[in-house]
């Protein structure tokens, strides 16, 4: 170890990759500097394809190191790789556990390859087994463990000793609040105890709000480093809240505030308000900026990282070539949001989807109990939920993919009991994969897709062309749709979904590890198809996204615990009707209050 | 960072690496035991394919001729006649049906009830005493072999009962122009039964599918599941994960080939002429160049789609076709031959023949067991050699 007590230093690193497909070189890092203290938590955050994954897999010695040095635990990574893997853990994206192995086995195969003693392994499995409260489920397979249990088992195997740096990448995607909060707790209290120096990959800023030192990387560089307050410093003085005064949605001021993106760098609502950030040119009482403002409320608060993040990501995507397609798609939306407000009236109290009593079972399983709700027409409907909740399996009765056991389920006034192919022409659905033809261009998918909905001739043609125009993928039409990025994957997918002008868009986990810029992109697109009539029903792991959405529905093991607006949830859970909106605490306290009230075990949210 | 927890690898003595490589490589071979036993699928291949495999192929397929069906058709109904077809009914090979109108076995012929028609015609007692009876023999031939084969038991039978009726006569007559009596003899396969041909080269079959098939997919399983990501952060080396992979699929090979010898020698009673240990060893050898192309494939695809594809190319398919199971590769132009003995198969394919059929060709034993030998070091270590612990 160095004199520095740095437990990883790197200097000066490059890296880049051959891609086959295309025989282009991509850059992946480029010029990386990295002093990590030792006994820290650190975090990595950024966009998709920042290269957090490459960098933490470089220090693992899972990549051959050529332009640069990286020293881990005062060891060269390019000379000694074999001795870093034998002194760190590294829990990778996927968790790397074997299915068909049960949690016991996964265990023992880890300790037994790091050399934990018979006495050492009885103490430290006590403890992982009371950290991760995995006790109840040795015997069973992994594979069949809920996404938070296998996080969870996959920390567990990367600890069966201690090791002197822990790398863990992205270890909280998709996976529900609880599981997140416990896996931070476990973090926190080991690098307390053992002094353990922790680096983390991470798309969630909060939790990056926790580390004593965050690098903010974009497209392979770092941009920022620094400790979560130096980097939220970077938005000091400009960071607003606002209330609407009217009983509209947030969301709509927020729409506003973007909108007039030569002064606002970023909006987003925030416990029934609405945060902004101004830019550094305008000051908070402009008279321009007063018109948008419409009266509303504004007070100034003190800057998060999230806040901080965005300033550094607005001036670097500023930087590069001015605009992006982040900001000019900002312009294009600006449009149609002004264009839809026609809208309105009478149509919007439209039922659009009606659910009584709706059961599914699998089994003597209850994958969900007696269900109610409406959704009427423009809504923005979220439905939320730990893993194994049965949010999914909602999801699916109302796209008609899955019969419902009994109950009366109505979708855009069809009985989907009767008549499910007439309902699924008013329906778009947009899987979490995404469901493209990846070696179709992106105009070869559009055709073929409108074809299938039985789209033909001129107005399979313009619908193309509508399409293509409202997600801006214009320029990509002969792109085979498998070399899009993540982002363009997910508009073209939306723009598929909404080819037949559906009344209803279904999105499964749209926002399911991707970063803050992608998320707050899909979410004014969301906002603008709600306001041109279109009802949106929504899953999301995000809490914070739950105040986009007008309505939403909190299930936890097959049952219905809480229904209405953010704010009317935010009481249900238990808190005063004026006090400021936590949408996670608001499910926690809920699915926790349910849980106890039952008396159930994790069994259902494990096995499902 | 504690100085000593720093210090301490480097400090580890290397008595202590040889028990703690032992240590990690039961550790690993205990887990791939575990997730062999538990894939129902994968477990069938290895141990019930084999079985069916040695029923389908021996009890199945057979190129043998028995009991072929023959119209006889007797124009003339003297005893001679009939003592010059009597030998028909006694032979194992064909089972006469006895017809009185030649239009009657045309007509079974076309409906390929018989294979074929022995016609003894009316003037038979009288032209064989004057000493140049015939008999007329017809055998359908659609089926060239068979044909031939059939051909060749009816003549055989027919002779045969010639010669027993000049000796009857002692000699007298055509004794005194001497006759050739071909006596022949089948060597190395001595019931002419093609269950013989067929097992040795379903051995070696088999032990490809468990060497090579089943091996292709476990470590590309790894890469596409991303649990080598994990794995490969410890302090395991690659030869470990190797060698835990060789191990459990190895024991299952061995199995197969025990199934598969047993099965041979008592069920279908083709013999060992060679030395079993022998065998037992040239078995071995080609069982750890099957798992060393196996491992090969699986780790250069990383996909287990690819490699059972590739796998199926170049070890199945040249087993099944090139390798001299079904057809015998000196009767193939030279340059397919010259592919077919790229392949390491060919080579047991050959050995094992011998050693089954024939006895202990100690040539032949101790090149073939040299070639395979070489492919085996030249596969293990090329998986080796593309095994490593990095993900670019």
């Amino acid at each position: 170890m160095n004199a520095a007590g740095s437990a990883v230093q790197v200097q000066g690193l490059h890296k880049q990759f051959l891609d086959k497909e295309s025989g282009r070189t991509i850059v992946a890092l480029r010029d990386i500097n990295l002093a990590i203290p030792a006994g820290t938590i650190s975090a990595f955050v950024g966009p998709d394809g920042a290269g957090k994954t490459t960098l933490l897999r470089l220090l693992a010695g899972l990549l051959r190191v050529e332009t640069g040095s990286i020293e881990v635990l005062g060891v060269d990574a390019k000379r000694d790789p074999q001795q870093i893997q034998d002194r760190i853990s590294y829990m990778p994206q996927r968790f790397g556990l074997y299915e068909d192995l049960s949690v016991q086995e996964n265990l023992d195969l880890y300790a037994d390859l790091h050399g934990v003693g018979a006495q050492a392994r009885v103490e430290r499995y006590a403890r992982l087994m009371e950290m991760t409260g995995l006790a109840k489920f040795t015997e069973r397979p992994a594979g069949k463990l809920s996404g938070g249990m296998k996080q969870k088992l996959g920390l567990a195997c990367t600890l069966v000793r201690s090791p002197e740096l822990l790398l863990l990448d992205e270890p909280t995607v998709g996976v529900d609040p609880l599981s997140r909060v416990e896996l931070w707790e476990i973090v926190e209290q080991l690098r307390h105890d053992e002094h353990l120096t922790v680096i983390i990959s991470t798309a969630y800023l909060d939790e990056a709000e926790r580390c004593a030192q965050v690098y903010v990387m974009h497209e392979g560089e770092v941009l920022a480093h620094g400790t979560p307050q130096a980097l939220s410093d970077h938005a000091r003085g400009r960071c607003f809240m606002a209330r609407s005064p009217s009983k509209q949605p947030s969301r709509l001021l927020q729409s506003r505030l973007l909108d007039a993106d030569d002064m606002v760098i970023d909006a987003v609502p925030q416990g029934g308000d609405v945060r902004f950030i101004l830019n550094e040119q305008t000051q908070s009482d402009a008279l321009c900026l007063r018109k948008i403002l419409d009266g509303a409320r504004v007070e100034e608060v003190s800057p998060r990282l999230e806040d901080g993040f965005m300033v550094l990501m607005r001036a670097k995507l500023h930087h590069d070539k001015g605009e992006t397609d982040a900001s000019l798609a900002a312009v294009s939306l600006s449009k149609s949001v002004t264009g839809a407000d026609a809208c309105g009236g009478a149509a919007r109290d439209e039922v659009m989807i009606e659910v009584r009593d709706l059961v599914r079972k699998f089994g003597d399983f209850i994958a969900v109990n007696s269900t109610s709700f409406a959704v009427r027409r423009g809504e923005i409907f979220g439905l939320l939920g730990p893993n194994g909740a049965g949010k999914t399996t909602t999801f699916r009765m109302l796209c008609g993919l899955l019969p419902a056991t009994s109950g009366f389920l109505q979708v855009a006034g069809v009985n989907l009991r009767t008549a499910r192919a007439n309902a699924r022409r008013r329906i778009g659905y947009v899987s979490q994969k995404f469901s493209l033809y990846g070696n179709l261009s992106v105009k070869e998918n559009l055709e073929f897709f409108g074809g299938a909905y039985g789209l033909r001739g001129q107005r399979l043609r313009q619908r193309i062309a509508t399409v293509t125009e409202q997600f801006e993928l214009h320029g990509l039409e002969r792109t085979p749709s498998g070399h899009l990025p993540g982002g363009f994957k997910q508009r073209l997918a939306m723009a598929v979904g909404l080819l037949h002008e559906p009344d209803i868009l279904f999105l499964d986990e749209p926002t399911s590890g991707t970063d803050p810029l992608a998320r707050r992109e899909f979410w004014r697109r969301i906002t603008a198809l709600a306001n041109a009539g279109v009802t949106v029903i929504i899953t999301t792991h995000f809490l914070d996204e739950a105040e986009y959405c007008d309505r939403i529905v909190i299930q936890d093991a097959g049952e219905l615990k809480a229904l209405g607006t953010p704010r009317e949830v935010w009481v249900q859970a238990g808190h005063s009707a004026t006090s400021p909106l936590n949408m996670e605490k608001a499910f926690i306290d809920i699915v926790n209050q349910a849980r106890q009230s039952a008396q159930r075990n994790d069994k259902e949210v494990a096995s499902a | 960072m504690p100085e000593a927890s720093v210090a301490a690898p480097q400090l580890d003595p290397h008595r202590h690496s040889v028990r703690a490589f032992a240590r990690r490589l039961f550790a690993l071979t205990r887990k791939e035991v575990r997730q062999l036993l538990r894939d129902k699928s994968n477990l069938s291949i290895g141990l019930l394919l084999p079985v069916i495999l040695m029923l389908i192929f021996g009890y199945g397929l057979s190129l043998d001729v028995k009991n072929a069906p023959i119209a006889v058709v007797m124009d003339d109904s003297s005893p001679t006649a009939m003592e010059a077809v009597v030998g028909l009914q006694l032979s194992p090979f064909l089972s006469p049906i006895m017809l009185t109108s030649m239009r009657e076995a045309e007509a079974k012929m076309l409906a390929r009830e018989v294979d074929g028609i022995v016609r003894v015609p009316s003037n038979y007692s009288s032209e064989l005493a004057a000493g140049h009876g015939s008999i007329q023999v017809i055998v359908h031939g659609a089926e060239a072999s068979r044909a031939s084969i059939i051909l060749n038991y009816v003549t055989a039978t027919l002779a045969q009962q010639g010669v027993r009726s000049l000796d009857r006569v002692g000699g007298i007559g055509k004794g005194g122009l001497g006759y050739i009596d071909v006596e022949s003899r089948l060597w190395f396969n001595e019931s002419n039964t093609s269950t013989w041909y067929l097992v040795p080269g379903l051995i070696v079959l088999i032990i490809t599918l468990v060497g090579a098939f089943l091996t292709a997919l476990v470590m590309a399983r790894e890469w596409e599941r991303g649990t080598f990501e994990a794995l490969f952060v410890s302090p395991v080396k690659p030869v470990e994960i190797l060698l835990a992979k060789i191990i459990p699929y190895f024991c299952v090979g061995i199995i197969g080939l025990a199934m598969c010898l047993v099965t041979a020698r008592f069920l279908f009673g083709v013999p060992i002429m060679g030395s079993l240990l022998i065998l037992l060893f040239a078995s071995v050898l080609y069982l750890l160049v099957a798992l060393g192309i196996g491992l090969l494939i699986s780790s250069v695809t990383k996909n287990q789609f690819m490699a059972s594809q590739v796998s199926l190319l170049v070890s199945l398919l040249p087993v099944l076709m090139l390798s001299g199971f079904m057809f015998d590769l000196r009767n193939v132009p030279l340059p397919i031959s010259i592919i077919g003995h790229l392949f390491p198969a060919t080579h047991f394919m050959s050995l094992i023949k011998t050693l089954m059929l024939a006895g202990n060709v100690w040539p032949q034993i101790i090149v073939q067991c040299s070639i395979l030998i070489a492919y085996a070091v030249f596969f293990i270590s090329a998986a080796r050699f593309v095994t490593r612990k990095r993900l670019d």
